[in-house]
């Protein structure tokens, strides 16, 4: 494969996630209203959303650090690509790439910490208290989220290679039908809720409590990218917890389990309270990471 | 250790009207909170002195746009008080109906913003959604869905007729399974309960010292109401009883709100069957409105409204003073909300169930100074006739 197929690779990937995205949270927003007795935006609104962002004025406060206010979107945006690039590869394209499992951890905390960066730097006493608020449910929901993929990671003898994990579910059995598996499932997508900023855990962006919050200086395109970044992770995210707990992405079978877990996220995002950032912390610190322990018990069964 | 502002307003997603809020931060704990008035002033006790006795029944429906039974209500005690007139049976049945169709449709609206501001939006659209047919039954007896002109000096101004009394039977049956539905989802969700039990709590001396009323006194356990402590309308004539909370958190505020609406409906139920199949008078003639002066007290959604009015045998009054719910609830505010996060700031707000355009005054705040100060009764007259003047001068 020489540069360019891989220049073309990636771009042509990079249009089908963010298209992708844009769609699947379009369904969201439908099922959201049709759940709450309203008609709801038509389906392709996201795309309109981003269209016009993209036409708009970029304002940038005076008191920012004009430099990381305006990489910070864009750091946030490609670190989701790649991360979206990289399981395709694994999945499709049947790439080996050790620790890729372990670069997609990485990876996927880079959005959050661009959003702790972007509105920090934006000098705005609302965007820093959502910031303050971001890194300290970064902190909270990590701890569970990695552990839960630590035990994947155990769970494939000590593979950290996407390809190697789905290929060893196949041989054993996926791990989402062990003791072990099933709470790790449980844990990571309590973790996935987080890392996505969904109701209960929007908590960074607080709409009626601090009018936005991270997001709260940003226009324009800026936001665009924003935007663009959560639909992709809305993609990535879900198909991770396939790939590590219920054997991949398989043809329909694959589509079929995406659909149960991107129900379940519309689900709680439409029956629970936002929660206080010293509840989420009490509960992803407790209750979750005890889980997720416990879990570690049962590995062998 | 240096204090961060945080700003509540005045243009803020948590508010519907313009309000300005400075919250006090150390960190995400609030620990001191300052609050800005005057965004919204009206001068509605001033218009009223150029308007005629029975406009001004109308001119207070508009002071607020969800007690806009309350206030004519309100005023008309304070006018019949000032006549010592007894309006007839059927307008009090009639007049009782509207305020508790009222209550109830508040109440909704209430528990879906509560929902809105913890980013519940399901509680917020069903609330909304299952208040739409009080509001079409409110304008198939009075004609509109949010201003409903029924209240006059002396009676009412539509009778409800028969075929009207079956729909509204038919509505509350619904009403009520869905208010019955709405309190389970309150009372029973850990995580709505994680977030509003003892959050912002107001002592029963707390209450009494900031003189608070309505839903907020009786969540802490001060046991008033003016329906039962000075009853008007038919509220002596029905059978019905005050709903009282011990804790006064805004899981109790909430608490009260929905088991009040179950009154409302037991309220207007005995209203209905005493007013079907009979016929009656609804307006006692009122011809000139002699000098004195009344008072006029009515239980809002929000608590006790007051109005007083003088009268010097003229065709407006002399003096008409408003003193709506919210002016005394709203300073509750800073004791309920010192010490917590700026999350529960934003709910304990609403649990007030805050109402701006009944509470404004008009400050005066100097920018270079930063001092405030209340406007005085002489300021406001001379300012007003020098704005005549110069009307006068210039066209």
């Amino acid at each position: 494969m020489n540069l360019l197929n891989i220049i073309l690779l990636f771009i042509g990937w990079s249009v089908f996630l963010v298209v992708a995205g844009l769609f699947v949270l379009g369904i969201e927003r439908k099922i959201a209203a049709r759940l709450q007795w309203r008609v709801g935006p038509p389906i392709w609104q996201n795309f309109t959303d981003v269209i016009k962002l993209s036409g708009k004025e970029i304002l940038i406060p005076e008191k920012a650090n004009k430099l990381v206010f305006i990489i910070a979107p864009f750091a946030a945006f490609l670190s989701a690509l790649v991360s979206g690039v990289i399981i395709i590869l694994s999945l499709l394209y049947g790439k080996i790439m050790p620790g890729d499992l372990i670069l997609l951890i990485y990876l996927l905390t880079v959005p959050s910490l661009c959003l702790f960066l972007g509105a920090s730097a934006s000098g705005n006493i609302l965007a820093s208290v959502g910031a303050s608020r971001e890194i300290k449910l970064v902190l909270a929901y990590e701890l569970p989220f990695i552990a839960a993929m630590i035990l994947v990671i155990f769970k494939s003898g000590f593979s950290t290679s996407l390809y190697n994990i789905i290929k060893i579910q196949k041989e054993t059995g996926i791990n989402f039908l062990s003791v072990a598996g099933f709470l790790g499932f449980f844990i990571a997508f309590l973790g996935i809720i987080g890392k996505l900023g969904i109701v209960p855990f929007d908590i960074a962006e607080a709409e009626t409590e601090i009018a936005g919050g991270v997001l709260v200086e940003y226009s324009g395109m800026l936001l665009g990218f924003y935007k663009m970044t959560r639909a992709i992770l809305f993609i990535v995210l879900p198909v991770l917890l396939m790939v590590c707990f219920l054997g991949g992405f398989n043809g329909w079978v694959g589509l079929l389990k995406y659909i149960v877990i991107f129900v379940l996220l519309v689900l709680i995002k439409n029956t629970n309270p936002r929660v206080r950032i010293d509840q989420a912390l009490r509960f992803y610190w407790g209750f979750t990471t005890i889980i997720i322990f416990i879990s570690f018990l049962f590995l062998r069964v | 250790m240096k204090k961060v502002i945080v700003p509540l307003g005045p243009y803020h997603p948590l508010f519907e009207e313009p309000e300005f809020f400075e919250l006090y931060c150390d960190g995400e704990r609030v620990v001191d909170v300052e609050w800005h008035a005057g965004y919204n002033h009206r001068g509605i006790e001033k218009i009223s002195e150029s308007k005629h006795w029975d406009q001004v029944t109308f001119l207070v429906e508009r002071i607020c746009g969800i007690c806009s039974n309350s206030h004519p209500m309100a005023y008309c005690n304070a006018v019949e008080n000032l006549l010592g007139l007894d309006i007839p049976e059927r307008a009090k049945y009639i007049r009782t109906i509207i305020s508790e169709m009222e209550r109830l449709h508040s109440h909704f609206l209430w528990v879906g913003l509560a929902g809105h501001f913890l980013g519940y939006n399901t509680v917020f659209m069903w609330a909304w959604k299952y208040r739409e047919p009080l509001l079409d039954m409110f304008e198939v007896i009075t004609g509109g869905r949010n201003n409903y002109s029924m209240i006059k000096i002396g009676g009412v101004r539509r009778d409800i007729n028969d075929q009207q009394i079956e729909m509204l039977r038919k509505m509350l049956d619904g009403i009520s399974s869905q208010l019955n539905m709405l309190t389970k989802v309150f009372l029973d969700d850990p995580v709505l309960q994680a977030r509003l039990v003892n959050v912002g709590v107001l002592t029963k001396q707390d209450v009494k010292n900031y003189g608070a009323v309505g839903p907020v006194a009786r969540a802490s356990g001060v046991d008033i109401d003016i329906r039962r402590d000075n009853p008007y309308a038919a509220y002596n004539l029905v059978d019905w009883k005050v709903i009282t909370r011990e804790n006064g958190d805004v899981f109790d505020k909430a608490v009260v709100r929905l088991l009040e609406g179950f009154e409302s409906v037991k309220i207007i139920r005995q209203c209905l069957d005493r007013i079907e199949h009979k016929k009656g008078e609804i307006l006692a003639e009122v011809r000139e409105i002699p000098a004195g002066e009344g008072i006029g007290r009515h239980e809002a959604l929000r608590g006790e409204v007051f109005h007083y009015v003088r009268s010097d045998g003229s065709s407006s009054p002399v003096r008409h003073k408003i003193r709506a719910p919210s002016y005394v609830n709203v300073p509750t505010f800073k004791k309920s909300s010192i010490g917590q996060t700026i999350s529960d700031v934003a709910i304990i707000l609403a649990g007030v169930d805050p109402c701006y355009c009944c509470t404004e005054r008009v400050a005066i705040y100097d920018a270079n100074t930063k001092k405030s100060r209340d406007i005085t009764w002489p300021e406001i007259v001379k300012k007003s006739q020098e704005k005549t003047e110069q009307l006068k001068k210039h066209g």
